[in-house]
This record gives structure tokens, sequence and C-alpha cells, in this order.
């Protein structure tokens, strides 16, 4: 299924109309601001259904079943009830909805679940017949009361009136009977031209309550009596405790345990230095049997290996062989090779166990699948998953690493809840260490890519290998593996992909933007070194190969209008440019580029074009480029996490595994092509262009073509 | 016992004094606003004002600030940082809003010490403060709206 198949499922929608969604109950010593329980509006509130509440005071709170890591869902879904309850942007509030997979479930998805840049796309309708939902049943209870026709009562702004009798109130007043009506069985949604809200740059919600130091994330709920552990991790994938001395780390001032834990030792502390000090006394000897030991350049010379041997085939249309044979072709071969990513979220993992009076465990977290943290937790727990509830919290950022099947960031946490008996409140959390030591990083890929172009630009055979671990655990054919590859959108007659799964003790996860990570870059790199060999212009080539009606044509066309590329440039830059589908949004961006002071690219403009369909915010649609475009550009400059001759990994902290700084941001300015399609994502399809439309620029100040990444190890090796 | 004012108010603590002043503001003090992210004064999502500096507040062991007046994100006052605080809205700079703590508390602290701060200034300031998300881009365009507003 794809984000464009999807429709509201109205079984999903009525299983949570009319139901009294109760916030989990916390423990009667924590105030709300100190567990980051939601509260939404602070007047009594209203269910209208399973994502709407009017409160009293005329606030209009949505239960967002996605998480907020930045994104701007609780903006995005607020945007969507209160365009079809005609609501005024002022009354509207965001809170996390409670857990549940069937109520709250990502109908991309099945369950509930934020990513692939999905939340919109998904809730486009959902979210919209909850607004008009509420709308009518606050309509209903107003004529009810006023004893006129529903059908003669008008909202603007939050106020119901009747033109007739003159009766006018806001939804507050009438909360509580409205939440007693029947809900309609199909409620109208507006003609999109009538819209007000949805296409506006209204304010995010969740903007104040982050500068001024309001916003509670996980790491920021402190119940009196808590306890804080956090767990010492090998430095080898794959390593397991062999045994160990904690006699120095019990001396530690504030150490109130220690425990083994299948992930490590877990250090229990009276606050987080305690833990974090009596972790570093701790005498630990590995068992390195089972662990990966060979460095990045041996898995990098091992994966070359598998170029030669038949891999599992995505695509084979026309016949390549037999292309590559034909006279008057240029053929360009090439071979990349794509390093581990760590996602490095500004807030590392973490999660805050609070046991009840009843035995039952509340759990706040940066639930990003909520419903796998809950089973996961309850088994390791011994307990009914209805006695675990996880309280999703802001996070500070996530990039795909939250997103995790089988939750194995929450089996540690709950581990090391378990091991202590569950009795005090415990804080667990990684350090930035192990966030950047743990594993699940972008897979490390190479790619072998082989090309032929006629004189005029036609590209005739295109080959491409890639080979790396698959995300999704497959034997067979892994589609995150070469998407973005398979279907190439350029006209080529004769396409083969093909790709090789390797399996590691590292675990892979999906990354911001997923395979197009290195499917962009290869792809968009190596079409513009085609063109280019045969003297194309990389926009005008480009086009000739693209359909002119289709989308990619339209952010490739915008973005190069926006650059006014072909002007003709001060010595010593360049302009690069690439175009990338990814979760059915386009993105053209062009690169301004420079040879920095100390050598490495210095990229001083990006001009971006997005077609991402309606767009419900283009504030947050822009925000999301700009956002993209860094976390892209950091992680080609200068991002790898590599493992040194022995398997141990290189990296620990932001000194070595760098990120983009204020100082090397580009200046971006980011278009939205107009659009009446369905709308799609946008918190990943800025990141896949930006390396390539570098690497081109690139390629043309130093006519050395980027076959490694990042950028920065070039230079070094 | 090392005593010092935070926010205002004089603060004691007679703890492990190698503790970092991060872990006595979040755990001992309860205020949340000051955020973790490297513990090794790469990220500056921890910054405070200490006597009217920013400081990597991760590495500054607690003993070493005896006498010292802190301030955080929850006490931070004056017109510096309100125009921040406007300016920061007025773009919606946050997104997942972690690390805004300390990008304001640089931003606030490079606007008392120089009203109308030029870009290279303004890198001079904030390199020191890591954004995931990478708003750099409407965190640089915030602090020229803020300085403009002050000056206005």
């Amino acid at each position: 299924m794809t984000i464009h198949d999807i429709t509201t499922s109205r079984r999903a929608f009525l299983a949570g109309t009319g139901l009294v969604i109760g916030v989990a109950i916390a423990p009667k010593f924590l105030s709300a601001a100190r567990t980051g329980v939601p509260a939404g509006g602070a007047g009594d509130l209203k269910p209208m259904n399973a994502f709407v509440k009017i409160g009293t005071d005329d606030t209009v709170t949505v239960l967002s079943k996605h998480i907020e890591f930045g994104q701007g869902p609780f903006t995005g879904l607020a945007t969507l009830v209160a365009e079809e309850l005609d609501a005024d942007w002022s009354q509207m509030r965001a809170v996390h909805s409670p857990t549940d997979n069937k109520i709250y479930a990502n109908l991309a998805f099945g369950l509930q679940g934020t990513g692939g840049s999905s939340s919109i796309a998904n809730a486009y309708e959902q979210m919209r017949k909850a607004g008009a939902t509420a709308r009518a049943m606050l309509v209903a209870a107003a004529a009810e009361e006023w004893k006129v026709p529903a059908a003669e009562i008008t909202v603007e702004k939050g106020r119901m009136k009747h033109a007739g009798s003159g009766k006018e109130s806001g939804f507050g007043a009438f909360a509580d009977m409205a939440s007693r009506q029947t809900p309609p069985a199909d409620p109208k949604l507006k003609d999109p031209k009538d819209f007000v809200l949805i296409g506006t740059d209204l304010p995010k919600l969740d903007t104040r309550e982050k500068t001024n130091g309001a916003a509670i994330f996980t790491l920021d709920i402190m119940p009196d009596g808590l306890l804080t552990a956090v767990v010492a991790h090998p430095k080898h994938f794959g390593a397991v405790v062999k045994s160990f001395d904690d006699t120095d780390a019990r001396k530690v001032m504030g150490v109130v345990d220690i425990r083994q834990i299948p992930q490590g030792i877990a250090v229990y502390g009276e606050n987080t230095f305690a833990a974090l000090k009596g972790r570093d006394e701790l005498r630990i000897d590995w068992d390195l049997s089972k662990a990966e030991t060979r460095s990045s350049a041996e898995l990098a010379a091992e994966y070359i290996r598998h170029f030669d041997k038949p891999g599992l085939e995505a695509t084979n249309t026309g016949d390549v062989a037999q292309a590559f044979q034909q006279p008057g072709l240029q053929t360009v071969e090439a071979q990349i090779v794509f390093p581990f990513l760590a996602h490095a979220p500004m807030e590392p993992l973490d999660a805050v166990f609070i046991k009840a009076a009843d035995g039952s465990v509340d759990i706040y977290n940066g639930a990003q699948f909520p419903g796998f943290d809950q089973q996961v937790a309850a088994k390791i727990l011994s307990l009914d998953e209805t006695k675990v509830r996880v309280n999703t919290q802001l996070a500070g950022g996530s990039f795909g690493r939250k997103a995790q099947f089988g939750s194995p960031y929450m089996q540690e946490a709950a581990s090391v809840y378990a091991a202590i008996g569950g009795d005090r409140p415990l804080k667990h959390m990684w350090t930035r260490e192990d966030d950047i030591q743990g594993g699940f990083y972008r897979p490390m890929y190479a790619h072998k890519m082989r090309g032929a172009v006629d004189a005029k630009g036609r590209i005739t055979a295109w080959e491409q290998i890639i080979v790396g671990q698959s995300i999704m655990a497959k034997a067979d054919l892994d589609s995150t593996s070469v998407e973005g590859a398979s279907n190439l959108p350029y006209r080529i007659p004769n396409l083969k992909v093909t790709s090789h799964n390797v399996t590691l003790p590292i675990p892979p996860l999906w990354w911001r933007s997923v395979g197009h990570t290195h499917t962009g870059f290869a792809v968009e790199t190596f079409v513009d070194e085609l063109l280019t060999r045969v003297g194309r212009d990389p926009v005008e080539g480009r086009l000739a190969l693209l359909d002119a009606a289709s989308r990619h044509a339209g952010v490739l066309r915008k973005a190069a209008e926006m650059a006014d590329w072909g002007v003709t440039l001060p010595e010593g830059r360049a302009r690069g440019v690439a175009v990338v589908e990814s979760f059915g949004s386009f993105v053209a961006q062009v690169a301004d580029v420079s040879v920095g002071a100390d050598g490495a690219p210095r990229v001083h403009k990006v001009w971006c074009a997005v077609d991402c369909g309606v767009a419900v915010n283009p504030n947050i649609i822009k925000a999301q480029m700009e956002g993209g475009i860094g976390y892209g550009l950091g992680a080609v400059l200068f991002d790898a996490v590599t493992l040194d001759k022995g398997g141990r990994i290189m990296q620990s902290n932001f000194h070595d595994y760098r990120s983009i700084r204020i100082n090397e941001m580009p200046d971006v300015s980011v278009e939205i092509i107009k659009s009446t399609e369905k709308p799609t994502g946008v918190g990943e399809p800025g990141v896949p262009p930006i390396g390539p439309a570098v690497a081109n620029a690139w390629r043309k100040l130093t006519d050395a073509p980027v076959r490694q990444l990042p950028i920065v190890s070039i230079m070094s090796s | 016992m090392v005593t010092f004012t935070l926010n205002g108010k004089t603060r004691t603590f007679d703890g492990d004094p190698e503790t970092p002043l991060l872990w006595v503001i979040r755990d001992f003090e309860k205020l949340t606003g000051t955020k973790y992210g490297c513990g090794v004064a790469q990220c500056g999502a921890c910054t405070v004002h200490l006597d009217g500096m920013p400081r990597r507040s991760c590495i500054t062991p607690i003993a070493m600030i005896d006498g010292s007046d802190v301030i955080t994100i929850e006490g931070i006052a004056g017109k510096e940082a309100e125009a921040v605080q406007t300016a920061w809205a007025g773009l919606d700079v946050p997104q997942c809003g972690y690390c805004q703590s300390g990008q304001i508390m640089s931003a606030v602290a490079l606007l008392q010490m120089v009203p109308k701060p030029t870009d290279d200034e303004i890198d001079g300031a904030m390199t020191g403060n890591l954004c995931r998300c990478a708003t750099y881009h409407r965190i640089r365009a915030a602090i020229h709206n803020a300085a403009n507003a002050m000056e206005g």
C-alpha cells in the first residue's frame, strides 16, 4: 500500500468515536508539569471523539496519535481538525494521544507509529473528519438548546451563531451537551477551495514552551524518589559480559546498586552524576567471541567482493548486457562506499518508569512505536499489557532512531527497571557515547554503477548493484535497499538493479529518508556524470529524460529558476543540482559551493523546490526542508561511524561524530509547488537531494567525483 | 558546602563536589530547561550564564562555582532575553526544541555583549551550540530580528 492509497479507515475512526479517552492517571505525588502527562486545555475537557476534546474554557485539544519531535504533527493535525471545526487558531491545543494500536493506528502502517513522513498523509482525512464530527455535535447541541434547525447555525472562528434568533456561543458552553450527541455517520468535509486555515502559516502550537524551558521531555520527568540508571555497554558489536568487578563503583557517593542485565551492567544512582561516575569505575571483561572484529575497511572490501556474485533482482528492463555493446556510446563506471551513520538526536534515548499503587506501571518515553514499547515492557515486567501505560513524550529528535520493531531500546530500559525490583521510580538514560556507539545505524552500503550514454545525452543502459544490510531483516529483496534506484524517474530503456543482503552483528535501522540516503546520492551523482560526459547541461539533460508534465520535472524547473541556473558564477564557485522523490514528495535542490579555507566543501546557498501536494502549513514545510538540508549536508560532509582494526567503534561523541554547526549552514530558500494532490510528507524528503547536489558541484570544482563518504574522508585518505 | 545563587535565589549544595553544575541544576534544583546533550561541552544544550557569561554547565564542577551567580533559561530576563524569545517565536525557530534553551542562552549572552552582531559574530558566539534539527538558518535570522527589535 502506498501513501496515495490510504483512505480513512471508517471502522478505526468509529472505534474511537464517543469513547471517553482517559489520560493515564499518574501517581498523586506527581504534578502534571513533572510527569509530562498531557494536559491540553486548562478547563474540563469533554471528548467529542478519540481525537478531539472541547474544554468548558473554549479550548479545543487535539490528541495527536503521532509523536512530536520537531516535524510538526501537533500543529499539522490540529490544523486539520480546526479547519473542519471552524475553530479559531488561538483556541487550539495539542497533546499526545494515549497508546492504542487500533484507535490511534497510523493508517499507513495498521498500528500506532510515526515514520515514513506519513503523519499528515495518513491523517489528512481522518483528522478533518474528527473536526467535522465535533463541529456537527456542537451544532446539534446548540440547535437543541436554542430550539432552532441545525442547518441554520453557522460556525466561524470558534463562534456558533444563529442569525434568526440572534443566539451566539463559543464551544465551551456546549462541550458537555455536545459530547452526548450521536456523532454523524459521515460528516461532510469542506471543498478545499473553502479552506481558511489549511495552507496558511499558522504559528506552531509548541513554540512558546520550547523557548522558555517549559517544554517537558522524558529526561525532565522527575518524580520523588527517582533513581537514575545508566548501562555500561561493550565497545564491540556482539560482545557480552564475561566478568565484572564493581568494587570501586559501589564506593561512589550516591551509587545505590549495580546489576547485570542482558545488555551490559546497569548502575543505579540517587542522581545522574552518581550513576555516571559509578559506571566509569566499573571494570568489565568482555567476551568478544561472537563480536564483529572486522574494521570498516575490511567490511568495505568484503562488500565489494559481492559485486561479482549474482544478486537479488529489483529491476530488469530491456537488455542491459546487449545495450552496453552498442557502438557510439560513452561508458562510465563507479563504485561508491557509504559509511554507517548514527542518528544522534539531541536527546539520547531515555525512559521513565513509575509503578502505581495497583502495581500497574506508567512508562514515559519518546515512543515512536508506542504499542511495541508497551508489549515489550509488559513482557519483561511480567505484567498484562493493560497494566502498562506508555505515555508518549515530546522527544528531542529521532530521525528514525526511536522507530524500532521489537523495541530493543525498551527491552534494555525495562530490563534495567525490572532488575532492581521496580518499587522506586526509575529513569534509564543513554549518554551521548551510548548513542554514537549503540548501533542501529544507517547501514554501510557499497554501490557499483555502470552506465552508457549517447552523444545526445540519452542514457541507453544503466546497471546498479547495491550491497548492504537489510533494514527489514529480509533474506530476499529488501525494497528499502533499492528504493530510489529500482524506480528511476528517468527514461532509460535498459535498466538493471540488483542487491545483496549482508548480515552483521551491527544492528541496522532506517535513518531519515531510509534507502534514499544512499540511492539518491548514487543515482543523482551518476546521472550528472553521464550527462556532463557528453556535454549536456545537468538541468536540461535531466529534463530531457523526464516527462515534462512529471512532478520531478516540475520541482527541477522551479529550483533551476530560483537559482537562476546557468548564470555566470564568480571564480571558484560551482553549482550542483539533484532531484529526488521520496515518500511521495518531490524535491529538487541547487547547491552553490566553493572550496573552503580548510579544503572541504563550503556550501553557501541552497535553493529548494518541493512538491508535497496540498501544503497544510507552508512554514513547517519550509522548516523541514531547511532542517533536512542541514541534516543531510552534515552527514555528507562529516559523518561516519567506523570500526578500527579489531572492530572497536572509533567515534564516541560530537567531537568525532561531527555535526553541522551554524557557521557551516548554508542560506536556504524554499519554494512550494502549488498542488491539489493529496498531501505527502516532508520530514524526510528534504534530505536526499542535498548530498548529490553538493557532490555534483564538488566534481565541477575539483574534477574528482565523490566516490566515498563523508567527503572529508576523501581529503584525509 | 558550595553556596551560589540560582536565578536570584541563594542555594547550597553539599553533595559530591565533582558533580557538574548541569546535574545540580536538574537533579537537585529540579530546573529542567537546561539540557544534557553530550557531557563534554561539544553541543551547548547545557548552556547557562555564570556570572553573566555563557558557560557549559556539563563540564563545570559545582565546587568551582562557589559564590557565583547562575542564571538558567527559567531565570533569564531583560530586554535581550525578551527580544530573543519574541524573535524565536516570530520565526517558529524550534523544531524538536531540545537544544533551544542552550541556543537562547548563547544568543542572549551575545546580544548583551554585542547588541548588533554581524553574521561572523553570530557564528563566533553560536558555533558551540549544536542543533540536530539544523534550525540554524532561523536562529541566525532570529538573532538579527532580535537585534533590530532592540534597536527600534
